[in-house]
């Protein structure tokens, strides 16, 4: 569905399903390069489940008009207007990669709009590397071939898909270079600038899912620490990690991220009965 | 733009799509030998059925034997995902049918497997699909005949049957031009020799039963999207791809998956539906069969060089239709987007006629007289006296070849024999018609 968010239009893709009212929604938020359809495979259950799915292009991304974003404060300042234009509820707000960085500091900026928090592959800080971040620049099929050998597990490397048929790292170097030039840059950008992940953490209330795999070469599991020490003793963590797969997780592990997100949201059912 | 390889193509054709099962520990890859997959649940049976979870269902849909040999074909291919079809015809159709219906029209080269032609000049018409035939060399020809019902421009990257190179990034240029898919048989190149999709093709079509088995044994097909082709901005052109499908829970396949919209449709309707599935025991063999793939399309470009330079040379062959020869008119396209060679399968043309042609046919003693192409062992076919039995001179030569012409396919024997047993024939041609 298209909505308004500061008189641009917006896609969202909704797990196939109408949004109703009363129902809790969960909000995926993609990363850098990225559109909605990276999310596909954990969308369509929740929207069958009782649940309303809200998932944008961010602007400049897939579908979704521009100016893009070179922050991920902007960004959060924006998913903020997107909430508010969707009208929505109780609110499960995930993001991967980039994508968990917005979900971070929304959730910060807005406590009153999240009541669930899932970070996906993050790490914070999330300095990207020196040669990637040039190649996103000066050569941006570089960049895409390097985030695929990041970002895939040795065993998606060479296929074995979990989604019989589909070539997984093709799709996303498709993916990528669907996206106007320029927009992979900045989002890189947004990520290497983004100080404020330690600040924001401590001021996040809502229960908090911090789900890595086992082995994500871009945020390993080992490095989500600091982050993880950053919330606060009051709220409510919990700590998941995935098993043979990389950074893209939900394409290579989608079962495995689903559950994940379905179990966190039902541990906590009780924070989505009332609109915070 | 091609898309990254992970590992060289003879790796990818070893490799790709398959690691070790965790349970067993199987090297090879297994056989699925099942019509259908235990659902977990009642839950795990809907999420499956409505694709909210990847996973197998029912075999004629996706059966994990057949799934590593569509994700080898794409890996090696550059393609987003592949569907593996009962044969090359299944794949055409299939491809045909989720792009367009009654109504639709496709813009082909001239220069056809006679199977495609007849699918695409006689059988789709009876189900309102037109196509227009081109000269495959004609670039204005392929942008003229393009109609506002066109839904897809289609080539084959040798022709048949006289060996035209396609001009891929031209056509592939047209097409975008005209926000159409353009699909390549690439059957007898395989993306050992050529990758089309990497020259700007949208789609690709393999007959397996051809050089990917390489052993005569199964047949089967191939599909690969190249998710390259961008759906949506095509204007309403592809409904199939870009508004809802009641057929299966609604699902815009385009909003889905803006990459992989093509392939979800084929699979979610067109194998579902017209049921043209490879069995797992054909993709096992056609999977044997590529492993050696690399291997084997060096020794077939590397006997039909020898064998051509043989016949050129021949006093009783008047001409050798060969792409890497200085007198084939698509030589320098050929240097260019075939620079490994051009396959295994040639033409020539006897002197002495439809007599010359058939005697030369019986007196061949290691080539196997037969309707294929692409088999490890060498084959040959008069086309005059069979597939073009009732075509008269004039036809014939409109067709592109002679009362004369003898199709050859270059198996992996030892050259010499080859060129010995072609003697043979030709000596025994030279005889009848003396």
């Amino acid at each position: 569905m298209k909505l308004t968010v500061s008189g641009k239009s917006v896609y969202c893709y909704t797990g196939g399903r109408a949004n109703q009212p009363g129902r809790p929604t969960l909000v995926l938020i993609h990363g850098a390069g990225h559109d909605h359809s990276v999310w596909t495979l954990q969308s369509r259950y929740f929207a069958t489940h009782g649940w309303n799915v809200l998932v944008p292009d961010l602007p400049g991304h897939g579908q979704s008009e521009g100016p893009q974003r070179e922050s991920i404060g902007e960004l959060a300042d924006w998913v903020g207007l997107l909430l508010e234009a969707a009208g929505i509820g109780p609110t499960l707000l995930a993001g991967h990669s980039m994508g968990s960085l917005v979900a971070l500091e929304t959730a910060a900026r807005f406590p009153t709009r999240v009541s669930l928090l899932a970070l996906i592959g993050s790490v914070a800080p999330m300095p990207v590397a020196a040669p990637l971040l040039e190649a996103t620049l000066a050569n941006r099929d570089k960049a895409h071939a390097m985030i695929n050998q990041w970002s895939y597990a040795p065993g998606s490397q060479l296929g074995s898909s979990s989604i019989p048929g589909m070539n997984l790292t093709a799709i996303n170097e498709r993916l990528m270079q669907r996206q106007a030039l320029g927009v992979l840059h900045r989002d890189m950008s947004a990520c290497n600038a983004y100080a404020g992940g330690f600040e924001a953490a401590a001021k996040v209330r809502c229960p908090t899912l911090l789900l890595s795999a086992a082995q994500d070469r871009m945020t390993s599991p080992k490095a989500i620490t600091p982050l993880a020490e950053a919330f606060g003793q009051e709220t409510p963590l919990r700590k998941l990690v995935i098993p043979a797969a990389g950074h893209a997780m939900m394409a290579e592990a989608p079962g495995a991220v689903l559950e994940g997100l379905w179990n966190f949201a039902g541990a906590f059912a009780s924070s989505l009965q009332e609109r915070p | 733009m091609p898309i990254h390889r992970n590992a060289g193509a003879d790796t990818l054709a070893l490799h790709a799509g398959q690691t070790p099962d965790p349970v067993h520990r199987s090297r090879a890859t297994p056989i699925h030998f099942t019509t259908s997959y235990v659902f977990e649940s009642g839950d795990h049976a809907a999420a499956l059925f409505n694709q909210e979870r990847a996973g197998h269902v029912y075999s004629r849909i996706s059966n994990p034997t057949n799934a590593v040999l569509e994700e080898r074909i794409a890996a090696l291919d550059g393609g987003v995902g592949a569907i593996a079809c009962a044969s090359g015809q299944a794949a055409l159709t299939l491809a045909i049918t989720t792009l367009m219906g009654s109504g639709g029209h496709i813009v082909a080269s001239r220069s056809l497997y006679g199977g495609s032609h007849n699918l695409l000049g006689y059988t789709l018409p009876r189900f309102g699909i037109e196509t227009t035939f081109v000269p495959a060399g004609d670039a204005d020809a392929w942008r003229a005949a393009i109609r506002p019902n066109t839904r897809l421009l289609f080539g084959e990257s040798i022709g048949n049957p006289g060996l035209e190179v396609l001009d891929i990034p031209t056509l592939a240029q047209i097409a975008r031009d005209a926000r159409l898919p353009l699909m390549v048989d690439a059957t007898l190149v395989t993306p050992i020799l050529q990758c089309p999709i990497d020259l700007g093709a949208n789609i690709v079509m393999h007959s397996a039963t051809k050089y990917l088995g390489g052993h005569g044994v199964a047949i089967g097909g191939l599909l690969v999207d190249g998710g390259n082709f961008d759906w949506e901005a095509s204007e309403g052109r592809f409904p199939t791809l870009t508004e809802p499908y009641e057929g299966f829970h609604g699902m815009d396949f385009a909003e889905e998956s803006p990459i992989a919209a093509f392939l979800l449709r084929a699979r979610r309707e067109g194998l579902r539906d017209f049921g043209a599935c490879l069995s797992p025991m054909n993709a096992f063999q056609i999977l044997q069969g590529m492993e050696t793939l690399g291997l084997r399309m060096e020794r077939h470009v590397a006997n039909a060089r020898a064998l051509v330079e043989h016949l050129v040379k021949h006093p009783f062959v008047e001409s050798v239709s060969w792409p890497e020869l200085d007198t084939h008119p698509d030589k320098a396209l050929a240097a260019s987007l075939l620079p490994r060679g051009c396959g295994g399968v040639f033409s020539f043309s006897l002197k002495g006629g439809r007599k010359a042609g058939s005697t030369f046919i019986e007196g061949l003693r290691l080539f196997s007289h037969l309707a294929n192409v692409g088999d490890a062992k060498s084959l040959a076919i008069h086309p005059a006296s069979t597939t073009h039995f009732r075509m008269s001179a004039e036809s014939l030569l409109a067709a592109g070849i002679t009362e004369g012409t003898v199709r050859l396919s270059t198996g992996l024997e030892t050259a010499t024999d080859l060129i010995e047993d072609l003697d043979r024939g030709l000596y025994a041609a030279q005889k009848a018609c003396a």
